[in-house]
């Protein structure tokens, strides 16, 4: 009985062993390096400049996730700009903004419809592509927002301030709350998720400055925008580091949590925080002395620029080629640059002072 | 035979009640054991830095668990008698947003939380209803009331949100504040916990739930109004859920149509890897809540050493199938030394 008994355990632990071992094989089962994969844009055709703008085309808009309040406000913005410039709106997408496959076949419901043109949010870099090939070729106008896919996926795509500017500003935000001196770390989304993983970089080069000498990166954490994980990420960076001076979160849910754990911990007012948040959710925290200022571009500006490159797109004035210009309405003459990039222009700063006057 | 039979039960007890003495010692060991992962994972990681068990840490320690120990106390009473409340995510989510509408319409916090209370009865009447009168399987009824409370959500929140800033700030300081390193609202978690586990151990109606998820017919043929039970089990559970969200919007102070989306599985884990046993009939809340207490508590323990997030679900996993497998070898172990028992009193 004795010696089946060990057999018995034995056979658990290999069990759990090889268990351990598949687990660890799956790990090293990454997503193909996107950056290297860069083409230009797909573009067919000569741009017209003065070409009239067409009236009475339809524009998808494909957020992450639908009932997220950041991307109910830019589509807002861009529902606005279409209702402007005559042509329709409409906004299809997944309730999840994890569920990858749910937006692939989004994209191909709005191919389905013959839209005009779609603006998307893309989950995953890679993921969409062939979907949104597929549109392409159907002479639908595929415009990106907020989240790129590869350049080659789509005709454009209009960042919310480049990510250059996003970066390097977060770091110069912290760098003047902490004294440019101290430990800091970043609290990001997904550990696949583009934009963030592109401003990071460029928040790690803006540190190289000799300025910043004094300062110094001790760890990037993710919290899946899930405010559970973001709040354990947090307590987990603090204690950690006990002498962690400052944290950027360039995620609206990352900030948030990490916000409602330090006003309600030891931490508040000793441990700055700063990084991208919407001024409705950050009120309370501003107010209540646990963050000094962030910064975000008004997501009604980018989904309006997103409607108005997409009708753009549509009326063919752009064909998404660098050096191309074009008229966005009141928002003023945008170019495109590299890769059919489309700039929003630098965030907006919002502190104690000027939290009042803004409401998404 | 490896378990080592106490000595020879007195020839005035009967062997069915040395039985369940022995059943009962066995799991105690299971909570035990729990315990024991617990305090080591906590140790070890205490070792590698100690920050972790300053009072904050413990504060926040606590505070991780309270939630998910309040939703894995309801839903073990469910799962003990057979069946399984996969809705309490979504009652959650919704009654966390219907305490936040009525706070930010400058509400009374008390009346708020009832009202979250309430609300999660109503979820839980509904599935309990649907479970025991439409005689369907539980995982399929619940699912669907996943989905349909879900929707609702969806539909009434839309792109709203509620954020602190709308809050009553003693409302939202209570959410993190408590006496030194114990919040309060692990206070209450811990209240509702012994309660419950007074009444399942005490009480006629608490053991019959057992009785109904050891075998729901003999339960019947023995006079056990089996509807009435699960009714009440999937109420008390609905009641928890809707009190959890109420928890979740003091702490998290923010509450959107997704909040609580995917929670019923992590509560589900807990339950089980905490010895509540899926088939019905055994199992404590206490486990339960250990349970809760373990895998939350592993969450802050890889960001603590710094071991990356990536690796909490694979362990989840493991932990998991470590308890299932535990479940089984004290089952089949059990029967034996209860047939060899009852052998050799017959």
């Amino acid at each position: 009985m004795r010696k089946s008994s060990i057999r018995r355990a034995c056979a658990a632990l290999a069990a759990a062993t090889s268990l351990a071992l598949a687990l660890t094989a799956c790990g090293g089962t990454t997503k193909k390096d996107v950056a290297s994969d860069s083409g230009s844009a797909a573009s067919d055709g000569k741009a017209d400049p003065n070409a009239a703008t067409k009236k009475g085309l339809t524009v998808g808009f494909l957020p992450k996730q639908v009932n997220n309040p950041y991307f109910t406000s830019a589509d807002k913005g861009g529902e606005k700009a279409l209702k402007e410039l005559g042509s329709s709106y409409k906004e299809v997408g997944p309730n999840s903004a994890t569920d990858t496959a749910g937006q692939v076949s989004y994209v191909n419901t709005l191919t389905q419809q013959q839209v005009d043109a779609m603006a998307v949010s893309a989950q995953d870099p890679g993921a969409l592509c062939t979907a949104l090939k597929q549109a392409m070729k159907n002479d639908i106008k595929v415009v990106t927002y907020d989240s790129d896919t590869k350049p080659d996926c789509r005709n454009a795509f209009v960042s919310q301030a480049s990510a250059e500017d996003l970066g390097r500003t977060e770091v110069q935000l912290l760098a003047e709350q902490i004294g440019y001196k101290g430990e800091i770390a970043i609290l990001s989304a997904a550990q696949t998720a583009t934009n963030q993983n592109t401003w990071i970089d460029f928040m790690k080069d803006e540190l190289k400055d000799p300025k910043y000498k004094d300062m110094k990166l001790v760890k990037v954490a993710y919290g899946n925008d899930d405010a559970q994980q973001s709040f354990q990420q947090t307590q987990g960076l603090l204690q950690e580091y006990p002498n962690l001076k400052g944290i950027i979160s360039p995620t609206t849910v990352g900030i948030k949590a990490a916000a409602q754990y330090l006003s309600g911990s030891k931490y508040k007012g000793k441990v700055q925080l700063t990084g991208l948040g919407t001024p409705n959710d950050m009120r309370k925290y501003v107010n209540n002395g646990t963050v000094t200022a962030f910064e975000l571009w008004d997501p009604a500006k980018l989904g309006e620029l997103a409607a108005r490159t997409a009708v753009a797109l549509a009326s063919g004035q752009i064909t998404g080629k660098e050096g191309e210009s074009f008229k966005a309405g009141s928002m003023g003459d945008f170019t495109i640059g590299k890769d059919g990039v489309i700039s929003l222009g630098k965030p907006t700063v919002f502190n104690k002072d000027n939290i009042d006057q803004f409401n998404f | 035979m490896t378990v080592t039979a106490p000595n020879p039960a007195p020839a005035t007890d009967i062997p069915k009640s040395s039985g369940t003495r022995l059943v009962d010692r066995v799991f105690k060991m299971r909570e035990l054991a729990i315990l024991v992962v617990f305090l080591a994972m906590i140790v070890i990681t205490q070792a590698g830095n100690s920050e972790f068990l300053s009072e904050q840490g413990i504060k926040d320690l606590l505070l991780n668990a309270t939630i998910l120990v309040l939703v894995a106390t309801g839903q073990s009473l469910v799962v003990i008698t057979r069946n399984v409340d996969l809705s309490v995510g979504s009652t959650l989510g919704i009654t966390a947003f219907a305490a936040g509408t009525y706070l930010q319409g400058g509400g009374n916090s008390v009346v708020a939380v009832l009202l979250a209370v309430l609300l999660g009865i109503g979820c839980g009447l509904l599935n309990g209803l649907l479970v025991s009168l439409g005689q369907v399987p539980a995982l399929v009824v619940t699912l669907g009331t996943l989905y349909i409370i879900r929707g609702i959500d969806s539909i009434w929140v839309g792109s709203r949100q509620i954020t602190a800033a709308d809050l009553p700030g003693g409302f939202v300081d209570f959410g993190s504040g408590g006496i030194s390193a114990v919040p309060w609202l692990a206070m209450i978690a811990l209240a509702v916990l012994v309660a419950t586990a007074y009444y399942l151990k005490h009480y006629g109606s608490g053991r019959e739930l057992y009785a109904l998820g050891s075998n729901p017919e003999a339960a019947r043929l023995a006079g056990i109004p089996v509807r009435k039970r699960i009714l009440a089990a999937y109420t008390f559970c609905g009641a928890l859920a809707g009190l959890a969200g109420a928890m979740y919007l003091a702490r998290f102070g923010n509450v959107d149509s997704s909040t609580g989306n995917g929670y019923e599985l992590t509560v589900v884990s807990a339950v089980v890897v905490g010895g509540v046993v899926f088939t019905g009939g055994s199992g404590s809340v206490y486990g339960a809540a250990l349970g809760a207490l373990l895998l939350t508590s592993i969450n802050s323990v890889l960001p603590a050493l710094g071991v990356s997030s990536v690796w909490v679900l694979a362990i989840n996993g493991i932990l998991l199938l470590l308890a299932i497998a535990v479940d089984r070898i004290v089952a089949v172990r059990v029967a034996s030394a209860l047939k060899k028992r009852n052998a050799r009193h017959g």
